[in-house]
């Protein structure tokens, strides 16, 4: 399907007619706009969701909502799609008011939202998946050929027999799309769409919405990616701290202008430095092979890397490619044969994860809570978790909470940790200032090798920088930094080589300089999606 | 419409305001339970918690059964701390009897002094052991400690009724399933005379002291604590999982033993099937409520020691049916639950129910 016309023409031909398609909208002023906020106001204890939002979208129109983490977007989306109700405001659906109770009156009026992480049953087919999710009776057949028949007209090709967990996350997707086109929307809500998809993905993406608005869908699209924003929405309301700060036509303000609009400062820039220092190896991986014990895991094949000191090697691809198990493999979670993993020269395949960092391995997971800090206890006691190997620490097996909190205290100070002290529990800490900690945390054990699992998922803009940046900082202090993560952008700021892990397989670690995210992406595609491609 | 919704962050005052409500509606309960009895609730609990307190012989046998009790939860919450759910600590402290008993039944005759140390290390060992064996099943199978304690139990139980009616049966005792009478050698030396008390408390005043330490300053009790709250970070963090499981059952396993030992080198004297009323149950219920604190458990573990004796008072003066003493404790720990669920929940606040109608009023 896609074959016939060239990536790049279509981008090209697509750019034009929404530009064109934007500027009909405005000359005709009568047109009742599809969806009109006015207002909206919604508390939760303690915060402040939802502060006087307003926001129009015109039938045909690709609107951006934008902003960071905790800004505000997804609960103002919840509220449209009925899952969340508001505390105040006015909602007005086709020039009526109207209020909607829950997600099945939103489907009825003509509202699609398609959820950044899926919600579509494995061991079922994409026709049953789709099915589940009808308000209306059904017949499995004709289904199975409707959705064929949708599936081809917007380029989202789709086998309706399939089981849903052979689909790489770029066709699941597929299915939640086709799921809400199968109902006719008028407007169609994606909640940051792009996060798990290739670049080639997105731009199939890209040209399928293009062509649901050119037939008059409204589509509201949320992100936090300026320069996707700035491809594909006529118009976008920019949202910070709950409260809309701007109105802006993305196409014409530059990425700057849209950043501090949804920072309220500039997009700060990482400097990596050279290193000239020792660059023995601080991570050698030699031929890792592992069965997956998860029969939706991923086994990992024949896996080689290593990491020098003073360097940053990235880690690209999507989750669920096997990413969970090498990193088990190599915290010393799971336990693998003790030549395919060497640390700092020593053979540790077969040692624990204690073990390993008794050995200079320091390790940041990527989910925090409840796996890198225990969401109950005090900064001072996660401390503990990882530092009470260091001198002072404990006394014939006796905690010395001084010291602890003393550690805890600096590790605040130096990595400027937002709290109310050691004392305060992890749980209460935003998702940027607990990285923080964590990575802190790890950074003052003085790691020979520090291993980084998506270090700026789910943290605001200006965390993110601080943490990228002093992960390079790190590096160039003499310390081996191996980086895992989904987002293309953050590994080409900040490595110095970037290897791709794709259906338990990893590529040769390329210099920075030498490849693109346009053979990345390819990587990180695979077998299964080159042959849509 | 859900009535609960979630705190922001878990109420500290919820922690220790939940026991006692508890306590209260307990009572509350329990004096309308009087009242259909036609007994004064006034009176009842006159009988029930101030009447055994003023006689010297109601203190000393308050000492008596809180100890054990004491003894036997300060174990459990260790466990309970680590989410390893033993309540087979009954099973547990009769093996330690069993094992006391024999020291006492095999030295029998012998004017030793270390008769009752040994009865007290047997009883140690033998109920380590029984917790021991959960902790294998768990860590090799997988087995649910709950069900394998529990079901332990009862094979202590039978154990303990074949060892008095078979082999260990006093050849003077008329038939009764039940071993000899102990020396005063295999006796914990009484603290008064005529009082049953015994110096078998101070045990348990030393195990408090060891367990508040452990749980408030040690490294392992940290680490137990990071493997029940959050499993995840306990293997991120290189701790064993399964040096939790066998330490969280076999120091449970021990302390309850201990307490068997103390039961049976106490003022049972002798090995019988009734040796116990229910101790390795209730104190299931005094670690809930001491909140798994070491200090908190003394309190509960008195507060159930009253309940026990106020049970028997009850029967005596008030020829209220036994049933009374579990019925008290059952409805402790059932508002206790109740009450905690508000440590992380709170009652919904009304909101005006739809846009609609909130903007047009």
């Amino acid at each position: 399907m896609a074959r016939k016309e060239s990536p790049c023409m279509m981008t090209h031909m697509t750019n034009d007619k929404t530009v064109d398609l934007a500027g009909k909208a405005s000359e005709r002023p009568h047109v009742e706009p599809r969806l009109s906020l006015q207002h909206i106001t919604k508390r939760y204890p303690g915060v402040v969701a939802n502060d006087d939002v307003s926001l129009t979208v015109m039938p045909g129109e690709i609107h951006a909502v934008l902003g960071e983490n905790g800004a505000g977007k997804s609960t103002l989306m919840k509220i449209i799609y009925g899952t969340v109700q508001a505390d105040g405001g006015q909602l007005m659906w086709n020039g009526r008011e109207t209020a909607i109770a829950n997600p099945s009156a939103a489907r009825a009026l003509g509202i699609g939202m398609v959820f950044q992480h899926f919600s579509l049953f494995e061991t079922l087919t994409v026709t049953e998946n789709i099915a589940l999710a009808l308000d209306a009776p059904f017949d499995l057949k004709a289904l199975a050929v409707r959705v064929k028949a949708v599936s081809e007209r917007y380029g989202l090709p789709l086998d309706p027999n399939r089981l849903v967990h052979s689909l790489s996350v770029g066709e699941r997707q597929r299915v939640e799309i086709v799921r809400c086109l199968l109902q006719d929307p008028q407007l169609l809500i994606l909640d940051e769409p792009t996060s798990v998809l290739t670049p080639q993905a997105v731009r199939r993406l890209f040209e399928t919405l293009r062509q649901l608005a050119s037939e008059g869908v409204s589509i509201l699209y949320i992100s936090h990616k300026l320069h996707e924003i700035q491809d594909l929405c006529d118009s976008a309301t920019v949202m910070r701290g709950g409260r809309v700060t701007g109105h802006a036509n993305p196409k014409q303000e530059t990425t700057g202008s849209l950043a501090r609009m949804m920072i309220g400062r500039d997009l700060p820039i990482c400097q990596s430095p050279e290193y000239t220092g020792d660059s023995r190896f601080a991570l050698e991986v030699r031929n890792l092979s592992a069965v997956s014990v998860d029969p939706f895991g991923v086994s990992l094949q024949n896996i080689s890397l290593n990491v020098q000191r003073g360097e940053v090697v990235g880690i690209a691809g999507i989750s669920g490619n096997g990413q969970a198990e090498l990193l088990a493999a190599l915290s010393g979670e799971d336990s693998v044969d003790y030549d395919n993993v060497i640390l700092d020269g020593i053979p540790v395949g077969k040692l624990d994860a204690g073990q390993r960092r008794d050995l200079g391995l320091a390790f940041v997971p990527e989910e925090r809570l409840g796996r890198g800090a225990v969401p109950a206890m005090s900064l001072a006691d996660n401390a503990m978790l990882t530092a009470h190997r260091q001198a002072g620490m404990k006394h014939y097996g006796l905690l010395n909470y001084a010291a602890t909190r003393e550690f805890a205290k600096r590790c605040i100070e130096r990595f400027d940790v937002r709290c109310n002290g050691p004392q305060s529990a992890a749980r209460s800490l935003s998702g940027g200032n607990l990285q923080k900690f964590i990575v802190g945390r790890e950074i003052m054990q003085a790691p020979k090798l520090m291993i980084v699992a998506q270090p700026t998922w789910g943290v605001d803009v200006g965390a993110s920088a601080f943490l990228r940046q002093t992960l390079i900082d790190l590096s160039r202090s003499g310390v081996g930094v191996l980086v895992i993560s989904e987002e293309l952008d953050e590994l080409f700021e900040i490595c110095d080589r970037i290897a791709v892990l794709s259906e338990g397989r990893l590529s040769a670690a390329m210099p920075k300089e030498q490849t693109n995210a346009e053979s990345i992406g390819l990587l990180m595609a695979g077998k299964a999606e080159k042959e849509v491609a | 419409m859900p009535l609960l919704e979630p705190r922001a962050n878990p109420s500290r005052l919820m922690q220790w305001t939940a026991p006692l409500i508890a306590i209260v509606l307990t009572l509350l309960v329990g004096a309308l339970l009087f009242y259909s009895l036609h007994v004064s609730p006034l009176k009842a609990f006159y009988v029930f918690f101030i009447e055994p307190l003023e006689t010297s012989n109601g203190w000393s046998e308050l000492a008596l059964k809180a100890s054990p009790l004491i003894l036997i939860a300060e174990g459990l919450a260790l466990g309970f701390r680590a989410r390893i759910y033993n309540i087979g600590a009954e099973g547990q402290l009769l093996i330690g009897a069993i094992c006391a008993s024999g020291v006492a039944i095999y030295s029998n005759g012998a004017e030793a002094w270390w008769v009752l140390p040994a009865m007290v290390v047997a009883g140690a060992i033998g109920g380590g052991l029984w917790g021991a064996i959960p902790a294998w099943l768990k860590t090799h199978f997988n087995a649910e400690e709950t069900l394998t304690t529990l079901m332990l139990t009862y094979v202590a139980t039978l154990l303990l009724s074949w060892l008095v009616s078979v082999p260990w049966r006093d050849p003077g005792g008329s038939n009764f399933p039940q071993s000899i009478m102990f020396n005063d050698n295999a006796l914990f030396t009484l603290l008064f005379e005529g009082l049953r008390v015994n110096t078998s408390v101070f045990i348990t005043i030393a195990a408090v002291l060891i367990f508040w330490v452990f749980v408030s300053r040690s490294f392992t009790a940290f680490q137990i604590a990071v493997g029940g709250q959050a499993p995840a970070a306990a293997h991120y963090a290189g701790f064993s999982s399964r040096k939790t499981v066998w330490l969280s059952l076999v120091i449970s396993g021990l302390a309850a033993g201990i307490a068997g030992a103390g039961e049976v080198a106490g003022p049972v004297g002798q090995l019988t099937l009734s040796l116990s009323p229910g101790y390795g149950y209730a104190a299931i219920i005094v670690a809930w409520v001491g909140r798994l604190h070491p200090l908190g458990i003394v309190l509960s573990g008195i507060l159930m020691a009253m309940i026990y004796i106020g049970g028997d008072a009850g029967q005596v003066s008030l020829q209220l049916p036994s049933a009374i003493t579990g019925l008290f404790q059952g409805m402790l720990l059932f508002f206790l639950l109740g009450a905690d669920a508000f440590v992380n929940y709170r009652l919904k606040r009304r909101k005006p129910r739809s846009l609609h109608k909130k903007v047009t009023a």
